[in-house]
């Protein structure tokens, strides 16, 4: 009797190996049609990588002289980064998810036999992809061109930061792609991006904005990743990590959640 | 040994649907069959894609039961088993056919061979286009070859011939005969009634989401069986109409158009009461009028 209990479990394992296998082979096809969809779009592309590399141009290079401190050109590069690490969370899923919902495919996706999760965690995957293309040409370009220098541990923890600091951005992508029709989701993306990425001083430094403004700051999830990247480059202080790290987190799990809810509810 | 007949391969049984107020499918019950054809015919609005979605698991039911090879509908377990084609689902524009292909095929367990998939569906040229460049023929070509490339067992076809040339069609339609053939299961809904003809085994015709006539096509065409009596003839209407056996008389211009229950009986009194009488043809109603008769007595 011990032997078929023992012969079962035999061949059960290698059922379950196999079906891990495959969950991965699917998820590995899934998220590489989804690159190969996002990099054909110029409507995420230049945002997500040209963008934050053009304004570091502009504002950290070229307008550079005006401060001329190795300190100012550091802090620049933290904000783009962060800049383009909220466009790669927010429109490689909001808009794709918004038109695949408003186009029928992810009913189709729905009957498909493709693992539940797969198709999001694909589009997660290659946020995180993108988020880590446009750091790493961000970082050369600031290291070459704007003569930034920083510890290979600095600059590591700078790519970690761009890859899992687009989760948040992801969550949020996703709650609009949820509920937004696929006309609309672009425009509210935008709408969401870029005033909440002034409002959080990576585009003017904070003491510039009028005072009221400035101390909204802490309501913008992109605030508080700047002040983690602001750390990482050796320019801000240190002790509200941890409650940074927090907000980022809460934020993401509540807006996961409102669009599981949103993507649940039957149309 | 039961025999497939008596083995739906889906059914749904006293299936009650609603959005909101409005009843979309109102006690339904309906089964396909391994090895045929079903063809799902009604109006527009009669309940034919919420069927759909329930026996995907899309929706749920609200009362009744939905059962899909042997499983409740919508687990992995069935769609590695089903193959689909929505009436209403646009696949992304910068993908290449290859590309969807590969992809739809990496989902299931043992796929068709992707090259043997694109000839049959009539895609093999297009391999490295991308699908937005397409025609819409092509783009329903592509989402058919879709639906087949995983080998199914229950395949859903819904209004799978829109925008198709005649040729795309019959090649559509051979396909189908094959996979049939080979005993799969399929549900297709169409609005073409010749569609339902050429390819279907058996019909349900829903109205208000209630079936309201079941069976093989030749069933349901005789359903109250007709015939049609056409004419050249000077005779009056009013005359014709209370001759027994006659169900209804209509004039187009020259053209006396008479149906009825039996066409003997009213084509010999025709020819004595009108010796000019000209071009006579009697032919048997087909699915077409049998629909709208079914449909019209339901609503």
């Amino acid at each position: 009797m011990n032997s078929s209990i023992a012969a079962s479990r035999a061949t059960r394992e290698p059922a379950a190996v196999a079906a891990a296998v495959r969950g991965v082979r699917i998820f590995l096809l899934e998220a590489h049609t989804e690159f190969l969809r996002l990099v054909r779009a110029p409507s995420f592309s230049v945002p997500t990588i040209a963008f934050p590399l053009l304004f570091y141009v502009m504002f950290g290079v070229l307008l550079g002289p005006a401060h001329p401190l190795p300190e100012s050109a550091r802090s620049a590069l933290a904000s783009f980064l962060v800049l383009g690490t909220i466009a790669a969370g927010l429109f490689a899923l909001g808009v794709t998810l918004a038109t695949d919902r408003g186009r029928g495919l992810l009913e189709l996706k729905r009957a498909l036999p493709m693992p539940r999760g797969t198709y999001l965690a694909a589009k997660m995957a290659m946020a995180m992809v993108f988020a880590a293309v446009m750091s790493l040409l961000l970082m050369v370009f600031a290291a070459v061109a704007a003569g930034v220098v920083l510890t290979l541990m600095r600059w590591s923890l700078m790519l970690m930061l761009a890859v899992l600091g687009v989760i948040p951005f992801c969550a949020i992508g996703l709650l609009v792609g949820s509920v937004c029709k696929d006309t609309a989701a672009p425009a509210v993306l935008n709408l969401i991006y870029l005033p909440m990425s002034f409002l959080s001083g990576l585009w003017v430094p904070l003491p510039l904005l009028p005072r009221p403004l400035a101390q909204l700051a802490p309501l913008w999830p992109s605030w508080h990743l700047a002040q983690i990247a602001q750390v990482v480059v050796g320019s801000g202080a240190q002790s509200g990590i941890a409650v940074h790290v927090l907000v980022l987190a809460g934020m993401a799990a509540g807006c996961f959640m409102a669009a599981r809810r949103a993507l649940a509810r039957p149309r | 040994m039961p025999s497939t007949d008596e083995i739906p391969a889906a059914s749904l049984t006293g299936v009650l649907k609603r959005f909101g107020e409005q009843v979309a499918l109102d006690h339904l019950t309906l089964g396909i069959r391994a090895g045929e054809v079903t063809a799902l015919l009604g109006p527009n609005g009669a309940g034919k894609s919420t069927t759909i979605s329930l026996l995907l698991g899309l929706i749920p039911p609200e009362a009744g039961e939905v059962r899909v090879l042997g499983e409740r509908a919508g687990e992995r377990a069935v769609r590695r088993r089903t193959g689909v084609m929505l009436q209403r689902a646009a696949l992304p524009d910068t993908l290449r056919v290859g590309e969807l292909l590969r992809l739809v095929r990496g989902y299931y367990p043992s796929p068709r061979p992707l090259v043997e998939v694109a000839e049959l569906a009539g895609i093999a040229a297009q391999l490295r286009t991308p699908y937005g460049a397409l025609s819409g023929g092509q783009q329903r070509r592509v989402q058919f070859a879709l639906a087949i490339c995983g080998n199914p067992q229950l395949l859903f076809l819904d209004e799978p011939t829109t925008g198709l040339d005649v040729e795309a069609r019959e090649s559509l339609w051979a396909v189908v005969r094959e996979l049939t053939a080979r005993g799969c299961a399929i549900l297709l809904t169409t609005h073409h009634l010749e569609e339902a003809e050429a390819l279907a085994q058996r019909v349900a015709v829903i109205v208000r989401g209630r079936v309201v006539s079941e069976g093989t096509v030749d069933e349901i065409r005789s359903t109250g069986v007709r015939r049609r009596i056409r004419c050249v003839s000077e005779l009056g209407l009013e005359e014709v109409r209370t001759w027994p056996g006659v169900t209804g008389v209509t004039r187009d211009a020259r053209w006396l158009d008479i149906e009825s229950s039996a066409a003997e009986p009213v084509v010999l009194r025709l020819l004595a009461a009108d010796p000019a009488l000209s071009e006579l043809e009697v032919r048997r109603t087909g699915l077409a009028e049998a629909f709208v008769r079914l449909t019209r007595e339901a609503a």
